[in-house]
């Protein structure tokens, strides 16, 4: 449990707000000409990594907007808030 | 078996004021080379290696573990055995598994407590309903036990629910499980860890893999915080940390690792004599034998490695407790905890070879992994010494993200586990 600073409405409870997982996923451009191996990747290969993450949210309870942030998994440390279409900071 | 317990080893131990029992396994230094090590000494890492001692005849085996054997999520979950699972493919692995339980305090020789006091799984609207009609004729096609309940027999077999109409999810009917249960977690490792060590299986406290090193498409050997351990064949059981260790070998999994939690409340005097569940509220209630009121909640709904949980699902888990157990209003609760869950997108198991020769993978129980212990052990231990698995675990294959061939248990198997 922690508070998430939405970039649109500021310091809120993370209960206001549901993950999206893993961000940076690239939706595939050629859907019909991908294989079996490049759907699996797309759709359920994940890194789940324990450590510092990228990841999409979402202010459900709140603007309901989407944005991107930066988690420290292991102790569950935000180190950044970005909002969606911006360059992901270097952590 | 040395140091058999029995009434006879009880009496003799008496003379001696209990003070000469034996250490129930040893704390050995890692050797140079194993024929096999397994990742993660929980139930089902320990229950691989006893497998692979007892039906396999591998004896050159190490089971390693970062902390202490069973201090994981072994020793975290609600300790519920069920096998009441729709699909067919799961059918038959968890009550391969019950199957396994319900002899298993003889086999290993230590009592595992298993109590098969029945699991009921709530229905609280017309879909839930249907679909658990539609999962008790699914299990008894598959030989599996299932009755389903009216609300009046629902209140006959554990009269402290609250089956009024008034409450805001109504207790509309149940199905029961009789040859559910529960069994004391602990007891399952070390029970297990006894038995693989009188067998000549080396169990390593203490020891966290650090790396694993390939030669092309073969794996070597491990890095770990004791040194380098060579083995030609590597079994993953590392249920959160299961991708973690993934990484290191250069593979990715379709894992999520989840904080789930659980919690228990002051001891009382015997109240409830089953295992409740209701998927539709999200909460779960059984005794322990000491007398404390068990209870879990859901998982968080992000990736997090750190065991504790958010107080809001504990919050929304106790809300639901109240409602259907007036009863429990004044109770206190003692201790909340949480572990890490590796949930695959199917909510089923894999319990698999993969790309990489040698290396193989137990992972993706998600919320719902204690009661397999004993068949997940020895499915794994066929699939690591016949590098080929059993027909009872081919469906979980890590393929079968590949084929599309899920084996989709959300939602169809009170997944509220």
């Amino acid at each position: 449990m922690f508070v998430i600073n939405c970039p649109y409405c500021g310091e809120r409870d993370q209960s206001e707000f549901s993950c999206g997982g893993e961000a940076h996923i690239v939706r595939p451009k050629q859907p019909t000409e991908l294989s079996d191996d490049e759907w699996a990747e797309y759709l359920f290969m994940r890194k789940n990594i324990k450590g510092v993450q990228f990841e999409r949210w979402n202010h459900t309870h709140g603007c309901r907007k989407w944005f991107n942030m930066v988690r420290d998994t292991s102790n569950d440390k935000i180190h950044a808030v970005y909002k969606m279409g911006e360059k992901p900071p270097v952590i | 078996m040395k140091n058999k317990y029995s009434i006879f080893s009880l009496i003799k131990n008496a003379f001696s004021q209990h003070e000469n029992w034996k250490q129930a396994w040893g704390n050995p230094e890692p050797k140079k080379e194993y024929e096999a090590v397994i990742v993660g000494g929980g139930g089902h890492g320990l229950a691989t290696a006893y497998y692979l001692a007892k039906k396999h005849n591998m004896k050159n085996i190490a089971v390693l573990e970062k902390g202490w054997i069973g201090g994981g999520n072994t020793g975290r979950n609600t300790t519920i055995i069920r096998s009441n699972y729709l699909w067919d493919a799961s059918a038959g692995l968890y009550d391969h598994a019950l199957k396994i339980w319900e002899n298993l305090s003889q086999e290993l020789n230590y009592n595992i407590m298993f109590s098969q006091r029945g699991v009921m799984n709530l229905a609280h609207n017309l879909q839930d309903v249907r679909d658990l009609k539609r999962r008790t004729h699914a299990n008894r096609l598959n030989g599996i036990d299932a009755v389903w309940l009216d609300t009046k027999q629902v209140k006959e077999f554990c009269p402290i629910i609250n089956t009024s109409p008034d409450i805001r999810y109504p207790v509309l009917g149940g199905t029961l499980q009789r040859r559910a249960g529960t069994a004391r977690h602990d007891a399952v490792a070390w029970g297990y860890a006894r038995g693989a060590d009188a067998m000549g299986v080396d169990i390593i406290q203490n020891c966290e893999v650090k790396g694993i090193k390939r030669n092309g498409d073969q794996v070597e050997g491990l890095d770990t915080t004791k040194g380098f351990i060579k083995t030609k064949k590597i079994g993953v059981v590392a249920a959160g940390h299961s991708s973690v260790i993934a990484n290191m070998a250069g593979l990715k999994l379709p894992l999520e690792s989840k904080p789930l939690q659980a919690l228990v409340s002051e001891p009382v005097k015997p109240i409830i004599d089953t295992v409740v569940m209701s998927n539709a509220v999200h909460a779960y209630v059984s005794q322990s034998d000491k007398g404390e009121l068990v209870i879990g909640a859901g998982t968080d709904a992000y990736i997090s490695y750190t065991q504790r949980g958010s107080h809001d699902v504990v919050e929304g888990t106790l809300k639901a407790i109240l409602e259907l157990y007036p009863i429990f209003s004044r109770m206190k609760m003692l201790r909340q905890w949480g572990g890490i869950v590796d949930i695959c997108p199917d909510a089923s198991p894999i319990i698999s070879k993969t790309n990489i020769k040698g290396l193989y993978f137990n992972c993706g129980w998600g919320t719902g992994g204690f009661k397999a212990t004993p068949g997940s052990g020895d499915l794994f231990a066929h699939t690591i010494a016949n590098d080929e698995p059993h027909k009872l675990n081919a469906a979980f294959n890590l393929n079968r993200f590949v084929s599309g061939d899920l084996v989709d248990e959300h939602g169809a198997a009170a997944v509220a586990h």
